[in-house]
């Protein structure tokens, strides 16, 4: 058996400093990270246990905008009434994530740190190449199963696809993520793979998440998620879309877009280049469905996870679409 | 085993003499739902070891090293297991005598023939420390490539497929019907491997006491079980006692005892210590069994008016490289539509796989989705209704024998089913139909049936002094209700009510019940009791009509009823006394009798045994998305006495929601370069969830069967698969035109 401490940090500075020892992981919901120790991905040598903090839970709205504790669950703020109405894409991106056991087990600051689902990444035993687990192993999933992964943002060293749905949205609308003092844009917060496959977040050892800030905006009060899946429920995003949209007073023209990728890319991807086609002009279906086009320009596949990039322009262009139906 | 549960934990049922057909409640319901029911890994006997399995990472090759030094000094390690100090065997494990038995992987050699084979064992004093010693074997292999996919080996005819039958069989002139006919279809379809994950993980707590051996485990056939593994250890089946008096699920896996299970009991002999061995959920892809890929090939001819001419139904699919079962898909043509030519045939591979097994409707299912799909694309091709179609080509006797049906209410399936579902609205064409949120609407259809299967079991019943019953038969509960309908075909079977009837199961001590499998659990082991049940009646009946003191004096053993405790003189049925009073006048505590239940082999001879129905999908499917959603089911079924429909018509959803499975969920998907799943778990190898099955309905069609059985009971259990999943192809293809050719269907497969 491997021995593990368990240390129940009593307040955020003892789980920072706890934490920023060798070995020493956050727990928070548990979800992710017992499921990456049993298979062999994580190999934490103490847990440190935040998820009882206080303080760390709250969700709090106003019209400047939302401001959500790293140990929300995902089911309270999913279900938060300001963020429903305030953030629609924010509510219906975390409905639709995962089961309703995880997501009233789930923190939102440990959903911020889920890890690819690339089933090489999460299989140690069998496939020792991974540049992601181990940087310079290889690939192992480059030439296999590749339905699952990215089409946007790979590198030769990783193609593994950014599995949550949350930080989508997050991306969309400009959220920044708080580390204690330090604050860091949730854009920049994820890292491409590049080279560095490893390397999956701006946070340094040491650092926790203590909250997630979101700007209010008109985009956001109007905004939806969209998520595509085989399966009706608890699967990961086939292509998802966040999308919030301002009008001019004429009600067609489009002053502000906001448009963000999940289920294709290695980041949380957000499709600046459809924003800028498509501000300034009417809401009409045609330039809608050309511009969301340029969501996946760049896009390289790898056989079997081509699909995407035919889907996830259709789910950016309908997710714009339908909001523009209730304008 | 006995049930411990108290009476007044049943709710009152309403019952009028008979409880057969009654809608009881699971009887083990509350076992269940307050976590009292005790599964095989529930048990921990005093000094129990844990036993986990290293287990290969390649799929073909040798195990070159494996570091046990490192594993043994791990703290609480006890021993590891390797073939250098397996303790020997009676028997070899890769020996086979009847087709329900595996070849077994009880490292017998340093050979690895699949992914996930078992190579070595870890016993340890904690489940923690036997799983860091199995991580600790760190073992080196020399690889030879794998042989993955139906194109992966080169192809040959087996010997038999399912349980032995031809491979190839054909009566009339199929190509002379194709060219005669008017019309012509013939398309290829692809199903994949798919794996039966039931919720329970194959488990196993063994203790030896000498030569005898006491094991929990969850067991579909409790008699085969001990018989195997009497036999792998050289002792007496009687020294076997097994308990599995509940499964979390077994769908064919837990038909025959696996290498692990094995391997849990040579660990307990190696340490001389109690062990349990349970599997984690990836180790079930491999040793315990699946369904393996198939790709079919139907070839079908019609005359002017839309009847065949001739149907062709080729399917090649894989096995093991080590042993023999191959997925008999292509009999699924035998027996469903008439046509004056019918040829099936197999082929397959060996791949470097576990070895399949039956699993949901082994062969039916499969065979069904391929069958139904291209009975469609006829019907289209003919320019006809499909359910015009197929009533057009209805068999009113079995096609490829030419017998008659014992019974066959398929017509009254297609018309309760379609008059529910309203089919009669639906458009010819494809693509035609949108709801209001722009989904493409479609409404598909397939016939289901399966064979009426009976194997053999034997049941002991007891009628005591203070008027209660006892019976006994080794019946196995995977979920689908048999402690609760076979007390009450017992119930019936003595003449008492349900609650007088202490009825025993899920043990290899107590008469073999025959295997809970092919659907064919309740008529085998219920026409068992049902006879054991007649056998102890006779005899209390000797005991009263022989007796002058008994108002049932000079009766005659035809002349009494036995109801409520009591029996009656048939023709005055005011002349009658309790059991109580038979029994304790003759100075008996107990009476006992036994039954048996087997097929009939004279009737098995005259008539074709199928139960059958008809089920109806509706899909929507997202036009620019290819989403597919099933919005509703329907479906009839005709399978004989119903012993209990609140049960039946769970199995029917069960199958019905498998069949969606089928269509839309299951796949297992190799690595092409190493042999191995990847998506083996449950986030990964997707089945339905609550929201993917909004709407099913299931109708229970009334048919009587004089000759299945006394108790005129068919077989509910696979059924529901077998239909659906042809019904769901197809709705997708009435909604957006395009035919499915590979499942499951995949968003990709519809995006055009
Ligand atoms: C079967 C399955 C399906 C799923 N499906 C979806 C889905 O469809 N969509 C989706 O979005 N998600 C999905 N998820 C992921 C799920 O949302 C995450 O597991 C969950 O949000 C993680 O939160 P947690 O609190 O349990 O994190 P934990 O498991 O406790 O932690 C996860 C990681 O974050 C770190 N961490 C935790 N809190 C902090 C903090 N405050 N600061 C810094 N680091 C921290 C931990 O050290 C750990 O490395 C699924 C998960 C599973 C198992
Ligand atoms: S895609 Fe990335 S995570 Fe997956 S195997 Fe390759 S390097 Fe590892």
């Amino acid at each position: 058996m491997r021995d593990l401490s368990y240390f129940r940090a009593s307040s955020v500075d003892a789980a920072r400093q706890a934490a920023a020892l060798p070995g020493a992981m956050l727990l928070a919901g548990g979800t992710t990270l017992i499921d990456l120790a049993k298979c062999g991905v994580a190999e934490p040598e103490t847990l440190v246990d935040i998820a009882h903090l206080k303080g760390l839970d709250s969700i709090e709205v106003d019209e400047r905008g939302a401001t959500i504790g790293a140990l929300a669950r995902m089911s309270h703020v999913a279900d938060h009434a300001d963020i429903k109405s305030r953030f629609p894409a924010v509510s219906e991106a975390l409905w639709q994530a995962a089961s309703a056991q995880i997501r009233n087990m789930a923190t939102i600051g440990g959903n911020l740190m889920q890890r690819t689902r690339c089933p090489y990444f999460r299989d140690p035993a069998n496939f020792p190449a991974c540049n992601k687990r181990e940087p310079g192993s290889g690939c192992s999933a480059i030439g296999g199963v590749t339905r699952g992964h990215a089409v946007l943002g790979t590198s030769e060293a990783c193609i593994a696809m950014y599995p949550g749905d949350l930080a989508v949205a997050l991306v969309a609308f400009d959220a920044i993520v708080h580390l204690g003092e330090r604050q860091i844009p949730v854009d920049d917060f994820f890292l491409l793979p590049g080279t560095t496959p490893d390397r999956e977040h701006a946070i340094e050892p040491g650092e926790m998440i203590t909250a997630i800030e979101i700007p209010g905006s008109a985009a956001a009060r109007r905004s939806t998620y969209l998520k595509i899946r085989d399966r009706q429920s608890y699967e990961f995003a086939a292509a998802s879309a966040a999308v919030g949209i301002e009008f001019e007073p004429d009600g067609r023209t489009i002053r502000d877009l906001c448009v963000a990728l999940g289920g294709v890319a290695t980041k949380p991807w957000r499709a600046r280049t459809v924003e800028d086609a498509l501000k300034g002009k009417a809401l009409e279906p045609e330039t809608v469905r050309s511009a969301s086009l340029l969501a996946v320009e760049g896009a390289v596949d790898h056989g079997a996870n081509h699909y995407k990039i035919e889907l996830a322009p259709r789910v950016v262009a309908r997710a714009i679409l339908k909001l523009g139906e209730t304008a | 085993m006995t049930l411990e549960l108290s009476l007044n934990q049943q709710p009152a049922h309403a019952r009028q003499g008979s409880s057969i057909g009654q809608p009881l409640t699971r009887r083990d319901g509350f076992l269940k739902v307050t976590g009292a029911a005790r599964y095989a890994a529930d048990n921990h006997p005093p000094g129990m070891l844990y036993a986990v399995l290293a287990v290969s990472s390649i799929a073909r090759g040798r195990v070159a090293a494996l570091d046990i030094e490192a594993a043994k000094a791990h703290q609480g390690v006890v021993e590891v297991m390797t073939p250098k100090n397996r303790p020997a065997l009676a028997a070899d494990p890769d020996a086979k005598d009847h087709p329900f038995m595996f070849r077994l992987d009880l490292l017998q050699n340093d050979q690895v023939r699949y992914p996930n084979q078992s190579i070595a064992v870890v016993i340890a004093e904690t489940l923690e420390a036997a799983t860091e010693g199995a991580a600790l074997l760190s073992p080196r292999y020399e690889v030879l490539p794998a042989r993955v996919g139906l194109d992966g080996a080169e192809s040959f005819v087996p010997r038999g497929v399912g349980v032995g039958g031809p491979a190839v069989q054909h009566k009339g002139d199929v190509e002379a019907g194709l060219k005669s006919a008017k019309t012509r279809i013939e398309a290829t379809y692809e199903t994949p491997a798919q794996y039966h994950n039931a919720m329970e993980p194959h488990a196993i707590v063994v203790a030896w006491d000498g030569d005898t051996l006491s094991i929990d485990t969850p067991s579909q056939g409790l008699a085969m079980a001990q018989g195997r593994i009497a036999g792998l250890f050289g002792i007496a089946p009687e020294n076997v006692h097994i308990r599995s008096p509940f499964l979390g699920g077994g769908f064919g896996s837990k038909g025959m005892i696996s290498g692990p299970q094995v391997l849990g009991i040579l660990a307990a002999r190696l340490v001389g210590r109690p062990v349990k061995l349970v599997l984690r959920r990836e180790q079930m892809y491999g040793p315990v069994g699946h369904r393996a890929p198939t790709r079919q090939t139907l070839r079908m001819g019609m005359d002017g008016e839309g009847r065949l001419t001739a149907l062709d139904h080729h399917a090649k699919t894989a096995s093991s490289t080590f042993d023999d079962f191959f997925e008999p898909a292509a009999d699924a043509s035998h027996t469903l539509y008439a046509s004056p030519a019918i040829a099936t045939s197999h082929d397959a591979v060996r791949l470097d796989t576990g070895t399949p097994l039956f699993m949901r409707a082994p062969g039916e299912a499969t065979g069904s989705i391929a069958l139904e799909s291209a009975i469609d694309e006829a019907a289209h091709a003919c320019g006809m209704d499909p359910l015009e179609f197929r009533l057009r080509n209805y068999a009113e006797v079995e096609p490829m024998t030419g017998k008659p049906f014992s019974s066959k209410a398929l017509r009254e399936c297609y018309r309760q089913a379609a008059e529910t579902f309203g089919w009669a609205s639906r458009p010819l064409q494809p693509r035609l139909m949108r709801d209001a949120d722009g989904f493409l609407t479609g409404w598909g259809m397939g016939t289901a049936t399966f064979p009426a299967l009976m194997f053999q079991a034997e049941a002991r019943a007891v009628l005591r002094a203070d008027g209660s019953g006892l019976m006994e038969t080794g019946a196995q509960d995977m979920g689908q209700g048999a402690w609760t309908a076979f007390a009450q075909i017992a119930a019936d079977g003595l003449g008492l009510d349900i609650d007088q009837v202490d009825f025993r199961a899920g043990s290899s001590d107590l008469p073999n019940a025959g295997i809970a499998g092919g659907s064919g659990h309740t008529a085998t082991a219920g026409m068992a009791i049902h006879n054991a049940g007649a056998a102890v009646i006779a005899r209390l009946a000797d005991l009263a009509t022989g007796n002058e003191a008994s108002p049932l004096f000079g009766a005659g053993n035809e002349g009494v009823l036995a109801r409520g405790g009591r029996l009656y003189r048939r023709d005055d049925e005011s002349r009658g006394e309790s059991y109580a009073e038979i029994l304790t006048r003759a100075g008996l505590s107990e009476i006992e009798g036994h039954g048996k239940g087997a097929p009939d082999p004279a009737s098995q001879e005259t008539y074709a045994k199928h139960a059958h129905g008809a089920v109806f999908a509706e899909v929507k499917v997202d036009p620019d998305f290819g989403q597919i959603r099933v919005t509703r089911l329907v479906g009839a079924f005709a399978a004989g006495r119903i012993i209990n429909p609140r049960l039946v018509r769970s199995q029917y959803y069960g199958g019905m929601i498998w069949g969606v499975s089928f269509a839309l969920n299951e796949e297992a998907i190799t690595d092409r370069r190493s042999g191995r799943i990847q998506n083996a778990n449950l986030a990964e190898y997707h089945v339905p969830v609550n929201a993917d099955v909004p709407s099913v309905e299931a109708l229970l069609v009334h048919e009587d069967d004089p000759h299945v059985n006394a108790l005129g009971i068919k077989g509910v259990g696979e059924i529901g698969i077998t239909g659906t999943a042809g019904a769901v192809a197809n709705a997708v293809w009435h909604a957006t035109g395009v035919r499915p050719r590979r499942f499951p269907i995949r968003i990709e497969d519809l995006l055009g």
